[in-house]
Formats: C-alpha cells, structure tokens, sequence
C-alpha cells in the first residue's frame, strides 16, 4: 500500500512487537504484576513501575479513534492513504497509529470496529488493521 | 503557603529580528548576528553587558541538516566574542519558550544577569525547490528509534498527520468546521496585511481557503504554515535593571512548563485536549491574572488547529468550544476579544517556530505594533508554544508588578 515502509530501529524492548507476528498475533508488553498494557514497549510498567513487563499477544481487535486521510506524498509515488489511531480493546487509550486497509477513505467512521492484518516487509510485521469481518 | 514565582525577575528588555524571507541566501550566521545585535541595541545594551546567552535548538540542526536550527551557542558567542557565565541550548522542554524559561532560571538563580536568547530557521533556503520533508524522513538509516518508529512506518511523516488526528475528532465530536479552521488562516492573513515583513499578505477568502489542495484532512495547505528564513532574538533582564531600560519592560509574569500526562503525539491520553492542557494549567497556577486579563494572544499557529487546542487549554473557550468562539472571526480580530496571531502569526508571516509570536507580543505590548496594533493599550499577553511532545506558554505583562 505504501511504496516504502521506513524500519524501526530494533532493540531489546521493542523486539518481540516488531518482529513476533510469526503466530499472526501482536506482542505487547504487558505487566505481570498489575496488568496493564505497556504502550510503546518498555521495561517497566508505567502504572506500577514494575520491572516484571514482558510480550503478550493481544487480541488485534479495537476501533478507530480518530483518524486522517493523507494526500501529501512525503513518501514520493504514494497515493492517499488512512492513517488512523487505533485504541485496543484491551485497555483504554492503549493507542496505536496504523494504516487502514481494505477500506475508503470516504467510508471511516470514528468508533468503527477494526482488526488487526499484518503487512511484513523484510522481516518487520507491521500492523495495519482492517474493517472487523463478522466472526464464525 | 506562597510560592515565589521566580521568572517574575526577568523581563524582556530587547527583541530583534532579522531580514525575514524564501531562500534569502543568508547563511544562518548571518541571520542569527542580525537578530542578536539588534536586540541588544534595541535593550540599549552593549555586547560586553551580555553574561548568559541561551538558545533553542542549540547547535547541528543547520541548512545542512534542513534549516530547523542555526548556529549552536558556542559558535554565536564566538562570532559574537562574548564573554559570558552561563550558556545553554537545546531541544528538550517547553518548546522554544524553554530557551526563555532557561534565561529566567539563569537570572533567578544568579547566573546572569542579561541572558541573548535566539531562534534562527533557514528552513526555506535548506529545502530549496524540493518541497517539505516530513520530522521523520531523515538521518534514520538504521532504522526510526524512539516514538517515530511507531508513526513514520505509517506514512504519519510530519505533525501535520498528528494534527490531522485532532481536528478529525474535533469535527466528529465538537462541530469544528473547516470554516473554523479558516477563520484562523483567514484573521491570520488580514493581520499580514499590516505587516511589512509578512511573506504572506494577499486577502485569502474563504472560497480560496476552502479551494485549498488536502495535506492530511481535514486540514488543507492553509493550515500549515510557511518555511521561511530568519532569525529572532530577545534580551532577558533582571528586574534590578529596569530603571536602565530602554523601553517599557515587559516583564514574565509566569511560565507554564508542566508535563502531567504523556508527553507524546498519538499516547496522549484525552483526544478531545493535548499536551499544552499541563503547561497551560500550570501557567494559570502560577499567574496573578486569568484568562479574561488577557489582552493579545500570541498562539502557536505551525498549524491552525493547534492554535484551536491553545484556545482551548488555555481557557479562552471551553474544550470542544472554539467552533462557536470562532464563529465569523470577530473576537480573534484586531478589535475583538482576544485579537489574536496579530503579526500575521505563522501562516502568513513565515515559520520563525514560536519566536516570531515572542517578538510580536513584546512590540504589541510596548505599543509599537505599527498599522497593526491592538488599541487600547494592551496590558497583558499570552504566548504559547508547540505541540504534541514538546509545549509551554508564558504571560507577559506591560511594566513590572
Ligand atoms: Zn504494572
């Protein structure tokens, strides 16, 4: 969708949630201790300051918080293309900017359920989310 | 219990600024001497009176490396030979108004006594004729480190994308309108009008605003302001100076500097507000006066919606009000409530990144705006800065307390 994905600069922390989409889910870290969700990965709990913080799969499901269609190519050869903060059904305000995909523009809504798809380029599993299909 | 509000020590006793332009040809040296010696003329000061000088975004950030910064302090006190006994410079803090916030802590601590603070872009001369680059799309070889990785992989590029985030929610929840946004764009350019160094000083009407091509919608190429060259500089005194002073002082009534929630473009937690809700929370914890004393609003204005979420955070309307405090332009205008941007802001006066809005508060509040100042003598003005990760605001006031 994008004719170039920049990468992100992999370390211990942040790992497992760029590259450990292997099993089709997102790892995030996440705190043994209290449980909460520890957005962008981190080694230590924001809430409780523990140190016992480690990847979790996440479920890939959340809805868009808001969003923006972008029409200035500052990737040259791209064409518009939704980008859109996504809060995780896990927690609240556990936010992450994304693409939308297999979507128009035209056709988001704010609140409007979605589900995680990754788009892996070299190695890096980047997640995009798309209008959450009715589940069997 | 009392808290001293230590930056009410200082007071702004110069301003300068340069030639202001496109692709001006000046190098950024250039640029950063014609702003420093006029604003230490202007305090009626020589450059042997200087002992501190402070800068934001301190050196490595020049043309070469896309104009967001010019000259680092150890190379302006050198071009400059000044002896000083304190210095700083950076990124990290309350926006650019972190180099004034460090100026006053220099002075409240006795460090310095008249501190040079300077801002130098030469962002239009180092993008040329190639157009602008996205904060994300350099010097990232290796991969994106820190919060950009987790926007730039995205195509979210520039902090227009971000903004972008805010405004949608502000038209999906608030009723903001793109005719709120361009009464901002539209009031900013009147106010151009009457501004010499202006780069931008047609009439733009609503039809041409709303006739816009999309950068990231809703907001359109009006929203965003404009890369320019140039350099401003203040002088910032002690108090125990004032009977010396040149002109009227204007002195720091209070700083908001604060981070309370997460200081970040898109982990923040309450969308309908952002990150300038701490500073300018703070600004009024610290302050004497309140948003009704505010006589000329200086705000930042890299894209228009930021300007709403100032309004809003600092009280001037209620969160989710600035599509009714907007409404036909009236209050924002040079004879409304809160005439604001009045230089034109960045929009149309170009992108001199939180010091043009500095520079303009001062001469609004010394009576020294020309064809465009606010009448009736304003006596206080409020200034803020930034966005997203990096915010602050101060309150100026005409004459010491
Ligand atoms: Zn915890």
């Amino acid at each position: 969708m994008l004719p170039l994905r920049l990468r992100p600069f992999l370390d211990p922390d942040n790992q497992e949630y760029w590259t450990g989409g292997g099993d089709g889910r997102l790892h995030m870290h996440h705190c043994g201790d209290c449980g909460w969700w520890v957005h962008p990965a981190a080694p230590r709990c924001r809430r409780c300051r523990g140190a016992n913080v480690s990847p979790e799969a996440v479920s890939g499901r959340g809805r868009v918080a808001t969003f923006t269609v972008n029409h200035k190519a500052w990737i040259p050869g791209s064409e518009p293309y939704i980008i859109a903060l996504v809060e995780l059904n896990e927690q609240a305000g556990l936010f992450l900017t994304t693409n939308l995909v297999g979507i128009d523009g035209d056709d988001v809504i704010l609140g409007m359920e979605v589900e995680l798809v990754f788009e892996i380029v070299d190695g890096i599993y980047y997640p995009l989310f798309r209008p959450r299909q009715e589940s069997p | 219990m009392t808290t001293r509000i230590g930056e009410r020590l200082s007071y702004i006793s110069g301003i300068g600024q340069s030639v202001v332009g496109r692709r001006t040809g000046l190098s950024e040296m250039e640029l950063t001497m014609q702003s420093v010696q006029a604003a230490i003329a202007d305090a009626g000061l020589q450059p042997d009176d200087i002992d501190g000088l402070s800068t934001y975004p301190g050196g490595g950030r020049g043309t070469a490396s896309g104009g967001f910064g010019g000259p680092g302090p150890n190379d302006v006190i050198d071009a400059l030979g000044l002896s000083v006994d304190w210095y700083s410079g950076g990124l990290d803090g309350a926006a650019q108004l972190q180099a004034v916030v460090n100026a006053c802590m220099a002075i409240a601590t006795g460090l310095s006594r008249h501190v040079l603070v300077y801002r130098t872009v030469t962002e239009s001369s180092a993008q040329g004729s190639g157009g602008r680059a996205g904060i994300g799309s350099s010097g990232m070889g290796r991969g994106v480190p820190g919060p950009f990785q987790y926007l730039v992989p995205f195509g979210a590029m520039s902090a227009v994308d971000w903004l972008a985030y805010s405004a949608q929610y502000h038209f999906h929840h608030f009723g903001l309108t793109r005719e709120s946004l361009g009464q901002i764009a539209m009031s900013n350019r009147r106010h151009a009008a009457l501004n010499p160094k202006a780069l931008l000083r047609e009439p733009m009407t609503l039809d041409d605003y709303l006739g816009a091509r999309m950068i990231a919608e809703p907001l359109c190429l009006y929203d965003c302001d404009l890369p320019c060259d140039g350099s401003t500089a203040l002088v910032v005194s002690h108090t125990d100076t004032a009977s010396d002073a040149a002109h009227v002082p204007v002195q720091i009534h209070a700083v908001g500097t604060a981070v309370r929630g997460r200081p970040s473009w898109d982990q923040w937690e309450d969308l309908a507000t952002f990150p300038g809700r701490d500073p300018a929370a703070h600004l009024w914890e610290r302050a004497d006066l309140t948003p009704a004393d505010v006589d000329v609003a200086q705000l930042y204005d890299g894209f228009s919606m930021i300007t709403v979420l100032w309004l809003e955070a600092l009280g001037f309307c209620p969160t989710g009000g600035a599509a009714s405090f907007l409404e036909g332009g009236s209050r924002i205008a040079l004879d409304g409530e809160l005439p604001l941007n009045t230089s034109g802001g960045q929009l149309s006066a170009g992108r001199l990144h939180g010091f043009g809005l500095i520079h303009e508060a001062v001469l609004q509040l010394r009576g020294d705006g020309g064809d465009r100042q606010v009448g009736g003598r304003p006596e206080v003005a409020v200034v803020a800065n930034g966005a997203g990760s990096t915010v602050g605001c101060m309150l100026l006031t005409r004459g010491l307390a």
